[in-house]
């Protein structure tokens, strides 16, 4: 059976070149990079070349990058450590409403222990926060603002710049998960004028188990993990140094492929969107209608009468891997809180499913997954008692 | 690594007893799209208050699906009082166990078919023990099957 790998937002394979430049980090230079004699030295070389790589990718000095062990760990971070570091400047946080749960349950976790004050703003019908809005939610006990580049449900690309200068325009710190949007959209922490931004190696074909944060030279910031003096003093914890390596690897192909993994994703995830349209009825299309205002490989659609899971368990059947953000409300399975913010009736919600391309994915799989998709969703449809005549 | 027993996953991929019986002893409905799940039974009962026939048609997940095939199949051939004690339990037993978290997907099933069964009293002036003080129509806005204990 044909196998379609459709989640590349989820995570991406690592490729072949990525892999090549790990290896030896395991069995040859397995130094510790603490060590002061060769092994360990040429370990260290390792990383500063990886811290070298992965700055280039965001136009960050490397003195700037501090490896973590996710993107979640640098999420984590960047909030509680300035909940710490400003505690006297004040107690408020902005985010969003659909920002990843690395952010959101971190804010509730700092609500619920640390007395904070969380804002979430709304966003729009495509999912795009408004300047203005954020403007308006600042006030005086505002100590950070945290709002993701990329949504990694529905793809939106906030206007990060704009929303960064209202902040700088306040004095407030603005941090950026972009997890979804390193690799995917280009990145110049110093145009965009961010003061964080975190980022994963395993979005962009490297290794799962390593992330990184971007943090801008001068703002002060206790650290996360207590230990050692690994990262600057800022990230105890001896080096993954393979996984390090990985990264570094992946950012470079990531910055030189840039264009070409670009355009790859858009054409084919149009292709995806044109022939899903000519085959499948009543279906509705989640988050921007402009496709340039979107995540090149991100499509978000929801297929009237049917549910989610029973349409993902049945791709899978097929050998085609997705996701789908419904998951019924009846026994409390969260739903999407993106497409929930995004105002899609709830019973769209829960027939919705994201599709990503990637590197790897040709037009034949995309061929073969619509032939496959129809079928379906006509075997749902013909089982649902949900016919569009009930009046729900 | 499967997310359902292959019992489920048999039922989910071929579901039994798909579709809607013309002119049925009685129908039920159950759940909406809104909440994630709706099913909709229709049954034939004969003269000997036996279900002969059970029909559905389900929006929602796996599980919900597979629930709605084992208990459509383990009703027929019941007499009415029988099918009346299906519990959503033997439901979840008769399939090899469900997720913790799915275990509220066959109270669907529980409650559609009971709600056909009401349908046909009903319409035929029967009194069913399992019925007592039973009525679809009153509690129909809220879906106590919301509230259940993820049991198991
Ligand atoms: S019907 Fe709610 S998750 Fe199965």
């Amino acid at each position: 059976m044909r196998e379609v790998y459709l989640d590349y937002s989820a995570t991406t394979p690592v490729k072949e070149e990525v892999v090549r430049e790990m290896i030896p980090y395991y069995t040859e230079v397995y130094g510790n990079p603490s060590s002061l004699y060769a092994p360990g030295l040429r370990a260290k070389e390792g990383l500063t070349n990886a811290r070298q790589q992965v700055a280039d990718l965001i136009g960050a000095n490397p003195a700037e990058v501090f490896f973590t062990s996710c993107g979640t760990e640098a999420d984590n971070w960047v909030l509680e450590g300035i909940a710490d570091q400003l505690k006297d400047k004040g107690n408020h946080i902005i985010t969003t409403k659909i920002e990843h749960h690395a952010i959101i349950h971190t804010c509730m976790y700092l609500q619920k222990y640390h007395g904070m004050e969380i804002t979430y703003l709304d966003v729009d019908e495509e999912g795009f926060v408004s300047p203005e809005d954020l403007e308006n939610a600042i006030t005086d006990k505002t100590i950070l603002i945290s709002i993701m580049m990329v949504n990694n449900e529905i793809g939106t690309l906030e206007p990060i710049k704009e929303l960064a200068a209202v902040a700088k325009k306040h004095g407030v710190l603005f941090h950026t998960d972009a997890v979804q949007a390193a690799g995917n959209v280009p990145i110049d922490v110093k145009d965009l004028g961010v003061d964080f931004l975190s980022m994963s190696a395993h979005k962009i074909y490297g290794p799962k188990g390593i992330g990184a944060l971007y943090k801008r030279k001068g703002i002060m910031m206790p650290s996360f993990i207590h230990g050692g003096a690994q990262e600057n003093r800022k990230r105890a914890g001896t080096e993954n140094t393979a996984g390090i390596v990985g990264f570094g690897k992946a950012a470079e192909l990531a910055r030189v492929n840039l264009d070409s993994h670009i355009a790859h994703s858009r054409e084919l995830r149009q292709y995806l969107w044109d022939q899903i349209q000519a085959k499948i009825d009543l279906v509705r299309l989640n988050g921007p209608k402009d496709f340039d205002k979107r995540h090149p490989a991100n499509l978000n659609v929801s297929f009237n009468y049917i549910e989610g899971e029973s349409i993902l368990l049945l791709l899978d059947a097929a050998g085609i891997s997705v996701s789908t953000g419904s998951a019924c409300s009846s026994g409390s399975l969260d739903i999407s809180h993106v497409l929930a913010a995004i105002q899609v009736p709830m019973e769209i919600i829960n027939g919705t499913v994201r599709f990503t391309v990637g590197d790897f994915t040709t037009k034949e799989d995309i061929d073969y997954t619509v032939d496959a998709l129809a079928k379906v969703v006509d075997t749902l449809r013909k089982l649902s008692p949900v016919t569009g005549k009930e009046g729900w | 690594m499967a997310l359902y027993n292959d019992t489920v996953m048999d039922h989910f991929l071929n579901p039994h007893n798909v579709g809607e019986i013309e002119d049925p002893s009685g129908k039920g409905i159950y759940g909406s799209p809104v909440c994630g799940d709706m099913m909709m039974v229709t049954i034939d009962v004969d003269e000997n208050d036996v279900i002969t026939d059970a029909k559905f048609k389900t929006y929602g997940c796996g599980s919900a699906i597979a629930s709605s095939s084992m208990a459509t199949d383990m009703i027929i051939g019941m007499t009415v009082e029988e099918a009346l004690t299906v519990s959503n339990k033997k439901i979840v037993e008769e399939l090899g166990g469900l997720p913790a978290i799915k275990i509220h997907c066959s109270v669907l099933a529980e409650h559609a078919i009971k709600n056909a069964i009401w349908d046909y009293a009903e319409k035929n002036g029967k009194h069913y023990a399992g019925l007592e003080g039973y009525n679809p129509t009153e509690d129909s806005e809220e879906d106590d099957h919301h509230d259940i204990p993820a049991a198991e």
